[in-house]
């Protein structure tokens, strides 16, 4: 490797970028973009579920039951309506995900002791929170239960009665339990591998296209020089990428950095090295900025989405697809980040993720170096 | 002194073509050397392969001393590849194109400077270093691409129609910084398919279909052509040549974009002849005057014989 070689090509590129405004967008707007998108957009809390109520009874005690809704934050009231195909009709439009239909014979039933049957019907196309609706709305009919057993008990003049058994929860690494600080240290990871794959892809095959490769390759410059000089500058860009979207997280979201930084510097730079080499790699193999482009997204953002424990936690996927997760770069990116945002865990208990990155990183670079040929085909 | 380029019975081979077949030819040090011939003849593939970026599947060359298929990164190291397509960076300015091209050989910054300075006055670019390549004309970007050529002093040279589409100025400019390099001893080798151009070379080698059909000088090469040639301008050229083709005295009969071009064995005695048969036959025509050879009347001259050996 010649460092004159090196450094002409580093130059060039730099300046290509610079004067490239879509790509200079992209490098700034994207992370602000996903950052916001997905520390804003994508929550797994359930809360404000709207809700209609059919209050076959209208008694005191009927609009008692259903203030314990209102309070929840888990629910919001919506409208009460006053017979069956209106409540329908709700559910259908989607206009709420929750129908409550009190019974004709609501506080009758009740102070006879019950049984009374309160219906919820949910809309369950989206199966989760269908899910998280009936327990939330289980958990009303419990509390309101309870205080109709103490209401009982005090007006028979007994004593309150402790129940036996509690759980003593407390919640480690995400105290208030938000969304937050699960998804943004991971969009991190999704930024990394757009930013770094999307944009390589296009370096060699732009040179193809634009007809200055069959000029270059005529040169002594060597496929390594190539492929390090071109992804020098990415590999910067990358790097601040990371520090606006940390400094976000931890400044903007307020996610909680335990970890070490030098822990955070090094899983970074290796899994830059892997998205550069591998969307490097794509842009050797297309040859045309459209279909490089293209199958970078595919291979890298999709995977690093989807397979990565980005959205839902690998141990909870079939079987099959957790031995696929281990060939997807970013599933290991995603657990240290996390851990070093959230736990601050050290290097030791990260070895194994770090390896398998530096692992990737090496493969990948040895593929492209050897994919790249001064040859015209 | 060994030649600066020898081939020997070069070959590439494409599927269902000979792109270039069994060439061999030399190149010395101090003289330009002419590939010429139609589309298709080989011209590109054969300076490809002396470039380094493409593979022969036959025969041997060497450039500036270097086996290009044993060693073609020595090779490189020592010739510059112009390619047919404008092979620079349009984003770049044209200072920034030369500096790219001098750090990529290693050429120092006085070098560099030195060089740049002489080869763009001699170019007639100083004043446009702070350009966009983009945004040159043809002939700038050609005369741009010549001065990345030959910023770091190489041996050999390969030029693929350089000076195709370039303004007649700007085509008198490239040619007076080549001449102006052969004192440096350098060795260069292009492709053209204009006559006049092949007729600045020292030596122009004609192919067909991939195989060199002669390798002479220019004078050598236009005194195959016996005889001159005749052009007749005008609308009806496919029923004036119907007409003249098998005249007393026509060699070869020619289509070309505004009439035709006949071959003739004696120009002042035939044009009457000619005139009064076309007046016989009632065709109407522009213009008639004898012309000097073109590269095709040459090549079709060359052609039609070896089909009639």
């Amino acid at each position: 490797m010649r460092l004159h070689r090196l450094i002409a090509i580093i130059r060039k590129e730099t300046l290509q970028i610079r004067r490239d405004f879509p790509s200079l967008l992209i490098t700034v707007a994207m992370p602000l973009l996903l950052m916001l998108a997905f520390g804003y957009g994508v929550r797994f809390d359930v809360q404000h579920i709207p809700v209609y109520v059919y209050d076959r009874e209208g008694s005191q005690q009927s609009q008692d039951f259903l203030k314990h809704f209102q309070a929840s934050e888990y629910f919001r009231l919506i409208k009460a309506v006053d017979n069956y195909p209106a409540l329908i009709e709700a559910l259908d439009s989607g206009a709420c995900r929750l129908a409550i239909v009190i019974p004709i014979d609501f506080s009758e039933r009740l102070s006879a002791g019950g049984p009374v049957a309160v219906q919820a019907l949910v809309d369950a196309t989206d199966n989760n929170t269908a899910n998280i609706s009936l327990s939330y709305s289980e958990a009303v009919a419990q509390t309101y239960n309870q205080r109709l057993h103490l209401d009982w008990i005090q007006r028979h003049g007994l004593n309150t009665i402790q129940s036996p058994l509690s759980v003593d929860t407390r919640t480690w690494f995400n105290e208030n339990l938000e969304s937050s600080a699960n998804i943004v240290p991971g969009v991190i990871a999704i930024i990394m591998a757009v930013i770094g794959s999307f944009l390589t892809s296009l370096t060699i095959a732009r040179e193809w296209e634009r007809g200055t490769m069959e000029q270059l390759v005529s040169t002594p410059i060597t496929p390594l020089e190539l492929m390090v000089g071109k992804l020098v500058p990415y590999f910067v860009i990358g790097l601040l990428d990371t520090v606006l979207c940390t400094a976000l997280a931890i400044l903007w979201f307020e996610v909680p950095f335990r970890g070490q930084w030098t822990v955070l510097l090094l899983s970074c730079t290796l899994f830059l090295v892997v998205v550069l080499s591998l969307g490097y790699l794509i842009s050797v193999l297309a040859k045309s900025q459209l279909a490089a482009s293209q199958a970078a997204l595919i291979v890298t953002f999709l995977p690093a989405f989807l397979l990565s424990g980005f959205l839902y936690p690998i141990d909870q996927m079939p079987a099959a697809i957790q031995v696929i997760t281990h060939l997807i770069p970013a599933r290991y990116f995603m657990t240290i980040l996390r851990d070093v945002f959230l736990k601050g865990t050290s290097i030791p208990f990260l070895a194994s993720d770090l390896l398998a990155l530096a692992l990737f990183a090496a493969i990948l670079t040895i593929l492209a170096t050897r994919a790249f040929h001064k040859k015209l085909t | 002194m060994p030649p600066s380029v020898a081939t020997s019975d070069l070959t590439k081979r494409f599927p269902g073509i000979t792109a270039v077949n069994r060439l061999t030819f030399e190149v010395h040090a101090g003289e330009i050397f002419g590939l010429v011939g139609p589309d298709g003849a080989g011209k590109t593939t054969t300076l490809r392969m002396l470039a380094g970026v493409l593979s022969p599947d036959g025969g041997s060359a060497t450039v500036a001393g270097a086996d290009i298929a044993r060693e073609p990164e020595a090779a490189k190291a020592r010739l510059s590849y112009m390619p047919q397509r404008f092979g620079l960076y349009e984003d770049l300015t044209v200072a920034e194109n030369i500096r790219f091209y001098a750090d990529v050989f290693g050429v120092s910054r006085e070098e560099r400077e030195a060089r740049a300075r002489q080869l763009l006055d001699a170019a007639g670019m100083s004043p446009f270093t702070t350009r966009s390549a983009g945004k040159l004309s043809g002939g700038m970007k050609q005369k741009l691409g010549l001065v990345c050529a030959l910023i770091h002093r190489p041996l050999v040279i390969l030029l693929d129609e350089p000076t195709n589409g370039v303004d007649p100025v700007s085509r008198r400019d490239f040619w007076r910084i080549l001449y102006s390099l052969l004192n440096e001893g350098i060795a260069i080798l292009m492709s053209t398919s204009y006559l006049d151009e092949a007729e600045r070379c020292h030596r122009v080698a004609l192919l067909h279909q991939g195989r060199m059909l002669y390798c002479e000088t220019p004078v050598e090469l236009k005194r195959r052509l016996h005889g001159a040639v005749v052009s007749i301008v005008g609308h009806e050229a496919r029923r004036i040549r119907a007409a003249l083709g098998g005249a007393a005295g026509v060699l070869n009969a020619l289509l070309v974009g505004d009439g035709v071009h006949l071959v003739v064995d004696d120009a002042g005695r035939r044009i009457p002849e000619l005139q009064a048969a076309l007046q016989t036959a009632g065709l109407v025509f522009d213009r008639l005057e004898e012309i000097e050879p073109t590269i095709e009347d040459l090549f079709v001259a060359a052609t039609s014989k070896e089909r009639k050996p």
